[in-house]
């Protein structure tokens, strides 16, 4: 019964992608739009955030540390909720009107996959940071050059970073649900349903099978942009 | 050319070095000699300017170091005993400081490609500095640090860890270049590479410099009984 | 240097462009949020028949949001809803009474089902509500028996609970017995955990018709009939002192869930999958005071006001264009 399900699923994943269903599209392209955002703001408060702590001895710095560290693995359901009491109309940031709403995903998304771009992005840095700076000092470089080289080693380490932080935000449900609300109108401009949200509704109402065909969908692309990461990587050492 | 006076280190309680005042010359290949833990390698950190938290005075051609360590620090360059790499090509590697430097694209590449034939590297140019073997690597280092023409060259166990082939070539490569008239400052614990290298000798003992003297003296008529047994027992050894 | 802050630079425009459009959209487009109860939501009748009609219509886009009957209403507490649209009087009445909600209007009926498994353990079939549980609760307390609770505060929940009390039993005493297992969770999942542990339970009818039409649960409807298992929807509105939402817009979806229009697209909803309807047209019932059924809307739909019975009492009622229907208790 279970097997059945599974490759119903599959073969149901194939047909929504050959026959290119509009609903099925859209549902993925926004999947990928509002994770995407996600992870861009994350990645422009993140990097510089965590390059920050790698490099720098200031007091407090091992605190923030293992608060980033400790965010790492919050649950998804205990930040959607947060945000949604944040984000509602009574609460305090209700006035910027983001609950039920992609940016509004985003948003809080960005805030769930921080501490994933500020910790790795610090320990490649930290990873890298005596010795990589040393070298370059000898080599003639000002503290502002080896610094700069520092971070240029530790690029392939953030990347890494950065596309972890995707694969969280597209892949987690709490707060796409929470903060999002699944809403779908045929049409409508302010729709908020993606990948994870349409497939718990699927399996809500029982219709298992395109659950498993939109899990397959999300599955295919966490994959492929792992493996193009993967082969970035690569190219990046071998060069 | 170099003039330290009454060095001393602390990290924490224990202290690292305590007292070391020596000076080199201009031509001179001075050798660091002591057993591991003697101090060798801070003294190293602190003649390239990498360690800037000591307390004593250090002159380079009679200008105070400690006031104008930015400046300075580009006349000297060291090679590490653990080597380096950048995550680029061995040439993007050798070309590294150069261009810091602000050399001209062409002039960069003339002489990074002659001091690759040097070392015998040319051909492996292009390829990425991290995927070579450890001998490779560390005539990498070398040529990184040579392309730059420093006044002084530093460095730290050159062939430790190397095997009998990559050794012979690294010295001979010492060799050529302290024949040109640079200025090596070099720690070894291997008393024939001090022996086959330098004209100085240096022997540092848990932090303290017991002796200071030209090789013939250092090895044949030590003026210390801790130098002599020094000596003694690593050669019998 | 300079390629990063392109890089930087870049982000943010797309970052901005997003939120301008965004916003753009917000204000472009007249949208009503709605928290609403999962058993209308997962039937499809809300996203499939009543948006795209009411955005043909008022050009107004509705927006869903999923909840219990309890977390609905607490979304509208939190201003996060225009709306809500739920089916739990003595809720309703208490997010009234408190302020938030006014102009209750309800606008559909069907039933509640109790279903268990084919062989039917406890010999439920064909009895009224009530005793088909004092029946379950003694072939529990046997060890022949399971009953699945939802336990989620949802509308279906209120309803088990009252039925319980009904029945003679106090639920918070008897939910903690072992053969009462309680999920927390929504309609699908509770029915899919009955139907793998051969337990009874109380659905509403669209989900149970659902789930038992794609094959997904062998569960047969045993107890289907009796004025206790009727479930009444309804619609409020928020209270417009309370948070400034689209007011007008609300008001307008109440005029038109019970309107002609609204009350057939309601009634011809899965009739075409389904062979029956999932939910039924209130509004006629009590035009035409149709029995047996007018009399047990009056009793499980309407609220006491004064010495009438009405869908919202007069001091829940703000200005508008709405008519409530009333009539006297006798």
């Amino acid at each position: 019964m279970t097997w059945e399900y599974v490759l119903k699923g599959i073969e149901g994943a194939f047909e929504m992608i050959a026959s290119l269903d509009v609903e099925v599209a859209d549902i993925a392209l926004r999947s990928i739009k509002v994770s995407g955002i996600a992870t861009l703001m994350a990645a422009i408060i993140g990097i510089p955030t965590g390059v920050a702590l790698g490099i720098s001895t200031f007091r407090g710095r091992n605190v923030l540390r293992s608060f980033f560290n400790g965010m790492l693995g919050i649950p998804t359901v205990v930040m959607g909720l947060i945000l949604y009491l944040i984000l509602a109309p009574a609460g305090p940031l209700g006035s910027l009107k983001l609950l039920y709403t992609e940016m509004g995903i985003s948003f809080g998304q960005m805030l769930l996959i921080l501490p994933i771009v500020v910790s790795f992005t610090a320990s490649s840095i930290e990873s890298v940071e005596r010795e990589i700076r040393e070298l370059a000092l000898t080599l003639g470089a000002s503290r502002a050059e080896a610094t700069l080289k520092v971070i240029r080693e530790a690029s392939a380490g953030v990347l890494l970073a950065v596309i972890a932080a995707f694969n969280r935000a597209i892949a987690e449900l709490g707060i796409a649900l929470m903060v999002g609300g699944n809403i779908f109108v045929r049409g409508g401009a302010l729709n908020t349903r993606v990948l994870t949200t349409s497939i718990q509704m699927y399996v809500a109402r029982g219709d298992i099978d395109i659950a498993i065909a939109l899990g397959m969908i999300l599955l295919g692309i966490v994959f492929v942009i792992t493996t193009v990461s993967n082969f970035l990587q690569s190219r990046w050492v071998l060069k | 050319m170099i003039r330290l006076v009454g060095i001393t280190k602390r990290y924490g309680e224990t202290e690292a070095l305590r007292d070391v005042s020596l000076e080199i010359k201009k031509g001179d290949v001075f050798a660091i000699i002591g057993s591991s833990g003697a101090g060798k390698t801070t003294l190293l950190r602190i003649i390239s300017m990498l360690e800037t938290d000591y307390s004593g005075e250090y002159y380079l051609n009679d200008i105070d170091v400690r006031k104008n360590q930015e400046d300075l620090r580009k006349r000297i360059t060291m090679v590490f005993q653990k080597p380096v790499m950048f995550n680029t090509s061995v040439f993007d590697n050798v070309a590294y400081g150069l261009r810091i430097r602000g050399l001209s694209s062409r002039e960069v590449e003339s002489r990074v490609n002659s001091v690759l034939e040097l070392v015998g590297l040319y051909e492996l140019r292009k390829k990425n500095a991290k995927k070579l073997s450890g001998g490779e690597q560390q005539r990498v280092a070398l040529a990184r640090a040579l392309v730059l023409e420093t006044e002084v060259l530093v460095l730290d166990e050159p062939t430790a860890n190397l095997d009998a082939g990559n050794v012979q070539m690294i010295e001979a490569i010492i060799k050529e270049i302290t024949d040109d008239g640079v200025t090596v400052v070099m720690a070894t614990h291997n008393l024939f590479q001090a022996k086959r290298l330098a004209n100085m000798v240096a022997y540092l003992n848990s932090g303290e410099l017991v002796e200071v003297g030209s090789v013939k003296q250092i090895f044949e008529s030590p003026e210390k009984e801790m130098t002599k047994r020094f000596i003694m027992g690593e050669t019998y050894f | 240097m300079k390629r990063v802050l392109v890089a930087i630079l870049l982000i943010v425009f797309v970052i901005s462009i997003a939120w301008v459009l965004q916003v753009q959209h917000q204000n472009q487009t007249r949208v009503l949020t709605i928290s609403t109860t999962t058993s209308l939501y997962d039937t499809g009748l809300l996203e499939e028949a009543i948006a795209p009609a009411f955005k043909e219509k008022y050009g107004i886009e509705l927006h869903f949001i999923p909840k219990g009957t309890g977390a609905a209403i607490q979304d509208a507490k939190n201003g996060a809803s225009d709306a809500i649209m739920v089916h739990a009087r003595s809720k309703e009445v208490k997010f009234m009474e408190e302020g938030y909600g006014v102009n209750r209007k309800i606008f559909a009926y069907n039933f509640f089902v109790i279903v268990g498994p084919p062989e039917d353990p406890a010999e439920i079939k064909g009895l009224s509500p009530v005793e088909a549980l004092k029946k379950i609760a003694e072939a529990g307390r046997s060890g022949k028996a399971i009953w699945v609770s939802r336990d989620d505060g949802s509308g279906t929940n209120t309803k088990e609970k009252a039925l319980w009390k009904m029945a003679g039993f106090d639920y918070v005493e008897v939910k903690e017995e072992n053969w009462f297992r309680r999920t927390g969770t929504g309609m699908g999942a509770t029915l899919n955990y009955a139907n793998n542990v051969g337990g009874y339970t109380l659905s509403d009818t669209g989900t149970y018709l659902k789930f038992r039409k794609d094959g997904l649960i062998s569960l047969e409807a045993l107890v289907d009939k009796g004025e206790e298992l009727i479930n009444i929807y309804a619609i409020i509105i928020v209270n417009p002192e309370k948070f400034q939402k689209d007011f007008e817009g609300a008001i307008l979806l109440a005029k038109w869930l019970t309107s002609r229009e609204g009350q057939k697209i309601i009634g011809q909803f899965g009739v075409d999958q389904y062979d029956k309807p999932l939910f039924f047209p209130i509004v006629s019932v009590l035009e035409k005071k149709e029995e047996p059924i007018y009399d047990w809307i009056l009793r499980y739909g309407l609220i006491e006001d004064g010495d009438k019975l009405t869908e919202c009492p007069q001091r829940y009622r703000y200005q508008s264009s709405l008519t409530f229907f009333e009539v006297n208790q006798t």
